[in-house]
């Protein structure tokens, strides 16, 4: 049973079926096996981040799950949420007040601010903080990250013209 | 790091995972949420040979109240833990700890379950579990026997849960309407893990407490029921008295030292919380005195 394991899945929409084994993390099967490479491996044990991504509409961390439990998922990963456009008044936020430096934390606190702005309207600062907690940014001190959520926040209340 | 290879195998159902379990027990591991087992074998901190997934066992998963108790299935996810309204109305203390466990992306993965089995002194559940006078039902292949929490929890990520046995449930008795409920803990960051907290669950009646539960964690090797609780139950609380019980306190816990706090410090910190605990749980703030 150490030998690879079929699984089937739906990553950004697309089913994949592969053969993998039980060892390999979500992470670096979305890197290694689909070339996904936007989700990024930091710590590799829960603590940065970088690795979030969205399965069953929920974000988790892809470094602490088993591509064999994502048997029969629904993944959705910083390629397709970017493709979709679903972030892209996020990603104009962090471009536009410097809230990345260096890029490599991104990925992840793109997955975890939309979370957060899907499950409320108007999160407070603290509570913008709170729901980032899991996610490091070693360049930018934070302040610009929550400044980019807080602004796509107000933007996203206001009705389109 | 990465986790070394290690065989594989899903179990379909309670049956299939304690059959599983008989069979590989000393070697396998149980995993459900992996929130806690993943960051040790990518760590190699364990190494185990073989993994048994519970993870997709339907009939482990949810909440209910029964009679005078909840239900709390041993695969339910701290994120349901802290959206269910049962939990907000009848154990509110476990619903105000779970928001602090781990971060949102952990808490849609970790299972309250594998929160207990796994044990971590730090962790938040196990020391509710004692506050709660909560009991663990566990199942092997020879049938099923229910462990109360304050027999349950044995050491530094132990307990008495046999190699062939699996943790199914928890029975959490309803708390009574006039009961109140304080948590506080000290990490760095929210979500860390602590360096110092207490769970505390008390019957208050005319502004006396007629029961007290306080259970530390991140202090010593397991989740403890202070003792010197009994103190200050059936008695008028006045400061001399709190006092007097934080130093009993002092005498009772075994704070450990590691690289997060000294054990200077955590002893400190177990009198802040006693104080702040009695003081809100009385809602007499004098009571926190200077240690507020």
């Amino acid at each position: 049973m150490t030998a690879p394991m079929p699984i089937s899945l739906h990553v950004n929409g697309e089913k994949v079926d592969a053969h993998v084994l039980p060892r390999l993390n979500l992470a670096d099967f979305l890197r290694e096996h689909l070339q996904l490479t936007g989700t990024h491996v930091g710590c590799e044990h829960g603590v940065c981040g970088a690795c979030t991504v969205r399965v069953n509409d929920e974000i988790i961390r892809a470094c602490l799950m088993l591509a064999v439990q994502a048997h029969g998922a629904a993944v959705q990963t910083i390629e397709g949420l970017s493709d979709s456009g679903e972030v892209s008044d996020l990603q104009a936020a962090f471009r536009d007040r410097n809230a990345l430096q260096c890029g490599y934390c991104t990925p992840g606190m793109l997955m975890a601010a939309q979370d957060l702005l899907k499950q409320q309207s108007t999160p407070s600062r603290d509570k913008i903080r709170e729901h980032l907690s899991g996610n490091y940014c070693r360049c930018t001190g934070y302040h610009a990250i929550i400044d980019a959520i807080e602004a796509v926040a107000k933007a996203r209340r206001r009705p389109a013209p | 790091m990465k986790a070394s290879a290690f065989a594989y195998a899903r179990a379909t159902s309670v049956e299939d995972a304690l059959r599983l379990l008989s069979e590989h027990g000393e070697a396998a591991k149980l995993l459900s949420g992996g929130q806690s087992l993943m960051p040790a074998m990518n760590l190699r901190l364990i190494s185990p040979n073989f993994i048994i997934d519970v993870g997709d066992l339907p009939e482990l998963r949810g909440i209910a109240v029964r009679g005078d108790v909840l239900h709390i299935g041993a695969l339910t996810r701290h994120v349901e833990l802290l959206r269910s309204p049962e939990i907000a109305a009848h154990a509110p203390l476990l619903a105000e700890a779970v928001a602090q466990v781990g971060h949102p992306a952990i808490r849609n993965r970790g299972t309250i379950g594998g929160s207990l089995a796994h044990a971590d002194p730090a962790a938040e559940l196990p020391a509710c579990m004692l506050a709660l006078e909560a009991s663990m039902l566990v199942r092997s292949k020879h049938g099923e026997r229910r462990i109360a929490a304050s027999d349950f929890f044995v050491g530094i990520f132990q307990t008495v849960l046999a190699a062939d046995e699996l943790l199914v449930g928890i029975e959490v008795p309803i708390v009574r309407k006039e009961s109140a409920h304080f948590f506080h803990e000290f990490a760095r960051r929210h979500g860390d893990y602590a360096f110092a907290g207490l769970a505390a669950q008390a019957v208050v009646d005319g502004g006396v407490f007629t029961g007290l539960r306080l259970a530390y964690f991140a202090i010593g090797d397991r989740p403890t029921l202070a003792k010197a609780a009994s103190r200050l139950v059936n008695v008028a609380v006045a400061p001399a008295l709190v006092a007097e019980a934080s130093t009993a306190l002092a005498n009772e816990l075994k704070p450990h030292e590691d690289q997060q706090a000294s054990a200077v410090m955590r002893l400190h910190l177990a009198k802040v919380l006693f104080a702040r605990a009695v003081a809100a749980l009385l809602r007499r703030p004098e009571l926190a005195g200077d240690l507020q």
